[in-house]
């Protein structure tokens, strides 16, 4: 779109008519969201609702069957494939799209044969060209950014669920993404594991970043989220600001979504 | 009674046979190893005109012996004419071409399929990660999945090698001088089995156990990030 904003804020990302089905499901059913810069934007819903697949469309992990996605005002040119389904025309425009949208993920998805310090280094040196120095220098800094520093040469299989989790938000961090994008990424974690991740989200949530957060942790989303998205059945049933719509439910599905749900 | 004058003797002639079974070891195994990683990647592909001709290979070397493959490259191509003119004649006349032949595709088979069984192993987070971080097709192979099957493979890996290790006796059917064709000379030439034969027993072993330990030098190196932690991070 070639809208000139005067002034306010910049828009990072935006998604028009997003629908994915999975077979004859059909999973998302016109989604559409746009997120301005510094937005942290809780995304609920029941299981089944959609809302991991949102973002996983975000960044073609899955392919939707229609849809726009717009980065940063540059939009990702799509085409169907045999199925269906979109593809990136451009292989080489979609990874540069991924690489600005850096997602964490609810099973953290480290590479197990790097230590906590390759897993941060690996995508600045190998997509963005960040000398190695460099980006060890980066890493550094965001695995402190996020405490945990003194794991920085230990495997993911010896670290706990949160130090992974922490190690995984330095590695999205480590691009300097527009936008980040968040998958469950408490819902693997033991209880007591739970803090230290959301933590280090809502410092990040503070900084001014751009998050676009896929949550069960009202908590969370009351708290910290600029916005609430509520998903039902693969339609936004209702947004606005956490006060009003975590307080004020008007449809019946989020009154009683938030009836059974933990606060 | 042992003859350990007989062993004395003919300690030179089994340290040339020793010589002979790791060159045509080293030189087997390094080709298969490069063949088997492209190979490798083909037959995990999605698509089944890479999978398919692949897997057809490995089901055809796989369910036939060693021996026969060998006897096949170096007597039964020889009987055909056109290879008999054709430019390629003095490679398959030669002994050495066609037991390295027969060596590296048998071992490019069976690592093919070690390989393939350690990339599909890849847990699909791992690749999701590398791809939500814009990573190309190449450096996810190059620095992900090869990397890490690899890793996976080595224990596996090392079963063929002493597989390969000790198929290496077959060369002497191809009159190689190898270290089992030694044994049978040292036999012939003095009647002694058990001195000929045990002594060439004892080489097989150490080498087998040095391979063993080699693997394990480098599960040590390698395969840090799977081994379990004694005393799990108490840091929170």
């Amino acid at each position: 779109m070639s809208m000139v904003m005067a002034a306010g804020p910049v828009e990072k990302l935006r998604a028009e008519g997003l629908r994915k089905s999975f077979g004859t499901v059909e999973v998302l059913k016109g989604v559409s969201l746009a997120a301005n810069s510094g937005d942290v934007i809780a995304m609920i819903g029941s299981s089944g609702s959609g809302k991991s697949t949102v973002l996983r469309c975000l960044n073609l992990l899955e392919r939707p069957n229609a849809g726009r996605i717009i980065v940063s005002g540059e939009e990702l040119r799509l085409v169907p494939d045999r199925r269906g389904e979109l593809d990136a025309q451009d292989p080489q425009q979609l990874q540069r799209m991924r690489a600005r949208l850096a997602m964490v993920f609810q099973q953290f998805n480290l590479w197990g044969h790097m230590t906590a310090l390759e897993n941060v280094i690996e995508a600045p040196i190998r997509v963005l060209g960040l000398a190695r120095a460099e980006a060890v220098a980066r890493a550094e800094r965001y695995l402190a950014r996020v405490g945990v520093s003194h794991r920085k040469d230990a495997y993911p299989s010896h670290m706990s669920g949160g130090e992974q989790q922490r190690v995984a938000i330095a590695r999205a961090l480590a691009m300097e993404p527009e936008v980040m994008l968040f998958d469950e990424p408490t819902s693997a974690l033991d209880p007591e594991l739970v803090g230290e991740v959301l933590r280090v989200m809502r410092s990040l949530a503070e900084e001014g970043r751009t998050m676009l957060v896929v949550t069960h942790e009202m908590g969370f989303a009351r708290e910290v989220a600029s916005r609430v998205i509520f998903l039902h059945r693969g339609v936004i049933e209702e947004e606005g600001p956490p006060a009003e719509i975590l307080s004020n439910p008007r449809s019946e599905r989020l009154q009683s979504f938030l009836a059974n749900s933990l606060k | 009674m042992i003859d350990w004058a007989l062993i004395a003797e003919s300690w030179p002639l089994y340290l040339n046979g020793l010589k002979v079974s790791l060159i045509l070891m080293a030189i087997s195994v390094s080709a298969s190893f490069l063949l088997s990683v492209p190979l490798a990647i083909a037959r995990v592909s999605p698509n089944p005109w890479l999978s398919k001709p692949v897997f057809l290979y490995t089901y055809v070397i796989r369910g036939t012996p060693l021996l026969v493959q060998l006897y096949m490259i170096y007597f039964g191509l020889a009987q055909f004419e056109w290879l008999r003119e054709s430019i390629a004649w003095p490679l398959f006349r030669n002994a050495w071409f066609c037991a390295w032949l027969a060596f590296a595709l048998n071992s490019t088979a069976y690592t093919t399929e070690i390989l393939a069984g350690a990339l599909r192993q890849t847990p699909s987070g791992e690749l999701e990660a590398a791809r939500s971080l814009g990573m190309s097709t190449a450096t996810i192979y190059g620095r992900i999945l090869l990397p890490s099957a690899i890793r996976r493979a080595l224990p596996q890996y090392g079963n063929e090698l002493v597989m390969v290790m000790h198929a290496t006796s077959i060369a002497s059917a191809v009159t190689i001088v190898e270290l089992t064709r030694t044994a049978r000379d040292v036999y012939y030439n003095h009647l002694a089995p058990f001195e000929a034969f045990g002594l060439v027993a004892v080489f097989y072993f150490v080498i087998t156990f040095a391979l063993v330990g080699l693997v394990k030098l480098l599960e040590g190196r390698f395969l840090r990030h799977l081994r379990p932690m004694s005393v799990p991070s108490k840091a929170a």
